[in-house]
């Protein structure tokens, strides 16, 4: 395998992702990481120079509107969904000490 | 009575406008063929009959008072369970969803209730549509109505298993990769993934959004045309919708392909490609041919590019449009956590499964500063290069015609040992989705297990007309055909309506699987 993920690596992608995994979860990762990675460098073949990046197949243009609100007050049923809620909003952990 | 459930969607809405069916007849039809089959096919996360009945009842008072005329009005349907509709459970077949119930209701969903969709439920798929064959959803694997010992397919495996089962008349798919192709390749129905931007995204629950789109899947050609001018639509909501002034698909269902220009790439009939797949394909060429079609081979270039390209891109999208899901506004949240960031942190260790978890991964590396530009960078590159390649391959061809997928539907278990695997299955459809192209697959034949290959027909953007004229004149040659599941299911029951179900209405896998789980 040409790609080693370290374990560094793994933890530091954990961070960005948001995810903990445990350790068999870690070592399963690191190896299926490193043979994606090995099959993805095959794109290396390919001479890209010069070629620009292509997003979007279309040309995007940001689509201006005014800023007016069209639907009503949907609160009660947004908060419906919401693991837990308190006095009308979304209750988290605390954040600040 | 049993011929009922055999009618494609446009047969169906014909009798119902001449009044030789209610609506409310048909919606209960389907509602008894799905609690006949589901025990064995589980296509359906949640079926809303009480609704059903509801929505087929007023359909049909709209119908009698003249206000719905269109083709699909009262036909019943099914969606993919990661498009939003109001006030029904929508999961993206996914645990961290497993309870979530959508205020708004997508864009394309809103225009088929418009026409008078009757909509039965939502449809099991691989978990946020990653995956190939529906084996990745939390809440149980869906069977091919074929064999039940293999996969339909994914990720809309759900959906083509219910129009293949006669579970309902058509339905809604998405496609990131090839997830309406692929399917109704091994489901023997017809797919269509329309050009980029065609149909509205809005209320589609993004995997990766320069490539999804929505699409109809059905029984043939005609309907899929019919659905697809219904859900296309210029949108405001979606940025990347586009105004079109062509979406009169139905006016393409014409049996002429005299001069069509029909290019087969040999990059598509090469190493892995199953024998019997091959020879079916070649023969449905050979059908159009002697229709008056120009069939030849040339090279394509760049195919085995594709799915590297498409991994890092659906990856990285991917990881950004999931971290929606923390646990703060909807779904789940973990029961045990230490502050905010844990919070989020084992909300979503626990509620995404394995092959999700994967991609996020991978596109959260192939994102971070250092990879960016060897990996993003260069999957962008190569998608342009891909783009070239069709672009110059429709200045020759009017329609490039291929096979859905290597081989037909493998065995359950088969595949998920083994992601890579997995993904080299892709290799047909995938770069269609890079370019932004329609594609259409509708059946061409069974290999010698009995199991449905799919013709693949791929269109240069736009031009969604000329592979459903291909698809229509091609479909001309053969007769459709249900499994014996669906038959056998007609045959043993009366009708008489769906009886029996929970006194909410409402049936859904969530509270099964759960229970499997402790």
């Amino acid at each position: 395998m040409a790609n080693v993920i370290s374990d560094e690596t793994i933890e530091y992608v954990g961070i960005l992702a948001k995810l903990e995994l445990t350790d068999a979860e870690k070592e399963e990762a690191k190896k299926d990481m490193g043979r994606m990675l090995d099959y993805i460098d095959m794109l290396n073949e390919l001479d890209t120079s010069g070629v620009e990046p292509m997003s979007h197949v279309f040309a995007m243009n940001n689509v201006f509107r005014e800023d007016v609100v069209t639907n009503g007050d949907e609160r009660e049923k947004i908060l419906k969904n919401a693991p837990e809620q308190k006095d009308g909003s979304f209750k988290v952990p605390k954040t600040v000490e | 009575m049993n011929s009922l459930l055999e009618m494609t969607a446009v047969q169906l809405g014909g009798k119902i406008k001449s009044r030789e069916v209610g609506v409310v007849e048909a919606a209960k039809a389907a509602l008894a063929q799905i609690q006949a089959v589901e025990p064995a096919v589980c296509a359906y996360v949640t079926v809303d009959e009480a609704g059903a009945l509801r929505q087929a009842e007023a359909v049909q008072k709209k119908i009698d008072a003249g206000e719905l005329t269109g083709p699909l009005a009262g036909v019943p349907a099914a969606v993919k369970d990661n498009m939003c509709t109001e006030g029904l459970l929508t999961t993206c077949s996914s645990k961290i969803l497993y309870n979530f119930v959508p205020t708004y209701t997508a864009e394309a969903v809103l225009n088929l209730q418009k026409a008078g969709a009757v909509i039965l439920g939502k449809t099991n798929m691989d978990e946020f549509a990653m995956g190939s064959t529906t084996e990745t959803s939390a809440f149980g694997v869906t069977r091919n109505p074929w064999n039940l010992e293999h996969v339909p397919g994914g990720s809309s495996g759900g959906s083509c298993a219910a129009v293949s089962a006669n579970e309902c008349f058509y339905a809604l798919g998405s496609d990131t990769g090839g997830s309406i192709r692929q399917p109704s390749s091994f489901c023997g129905v017809t797919g269509i993934k329309p050009t980029y931007g065609t149909v509205s995204r809005y209320g589609l629950i993004a995997y990766g959004s320069s490539l999804d789109q929505i699409g109809p899947i059905a029984k043939d050609v005609s309907d899929c045309a019919a659905v697809l001018e219904t859900i296309a639509s210029y949108d405001r909501k979606d940025s990347t919708s586009i105004p079109r002034k062509d979406c009169d698909f139905t006016s393409a269902l014409v049996d002429d392909v005299k001069g069509m220009r029909i290019g087969i790439p040999r990059d598509y009939l090469g190493e892995g490609l199953d024998g019997e797949v091959k020879a079916a394909i070649l023969q449905a060429a050979k059908v159009l041919e002697e229709k008056g079609a120009v069939v030849e081979k040339f090279d394509l270039s760049l195919v085995e590019y594709a799915i590297p390209a498409y991994y890092v891109i659906a990856s990285a999208e991917a990881s950004s449009n999931l971290s929606r899901f923390d646990g703060v506004k909807y779904g789940f949240r973990a029961k045990e956590y230490e502050g905010l960031h844990n919070m989020y942190k084992r909300s979503r260790s626990e509620g995404f499964g394995p092959e999700v978890k994967r991609r996020i991964m991978l596109g959260s590396f192939v994102l971070s500063s250092g990879y960016y530009d060897a990996y993003y960078l260069k999957a962008l590159r190569t998608k342009a290069l891909i783009k070239k390649a069709f672009d110059k391959a429709f200045e020759k061809y009017d329609v490039i015609l291929g096979p859905a997928s290597p081989s037909t539907a493998p065995g359950l278990g088969e595949s998920l040992g083994d992601p890579l695997k997995m993904y080299l299955g892709d290799i047909y459809t995938i770069s269609v989705n890079l370019a932004g192209l329609p594609g259409m697959t509708v059946p061409c034949g069974t290999d010698s297990k009995g199991l449905p290959i799919g013709l693949q027909l791929i269109g240069d953007c736009f031009q969604e007309k000329n592979i459903i004229r291909a698809g229509y004149a091609f479909e001309q040659s053969r007769k459709y055909e249900s499994p014996k599941i669906a038959r056998d299911a007609q045959a043993a029951a009366g009708y008489g309506g769906a009886q029996g179900g929970p006194a909410d209405g409402i049936r859904n896998r969530i509270a099964e699987t759960a229970g499997k789980e402790a």
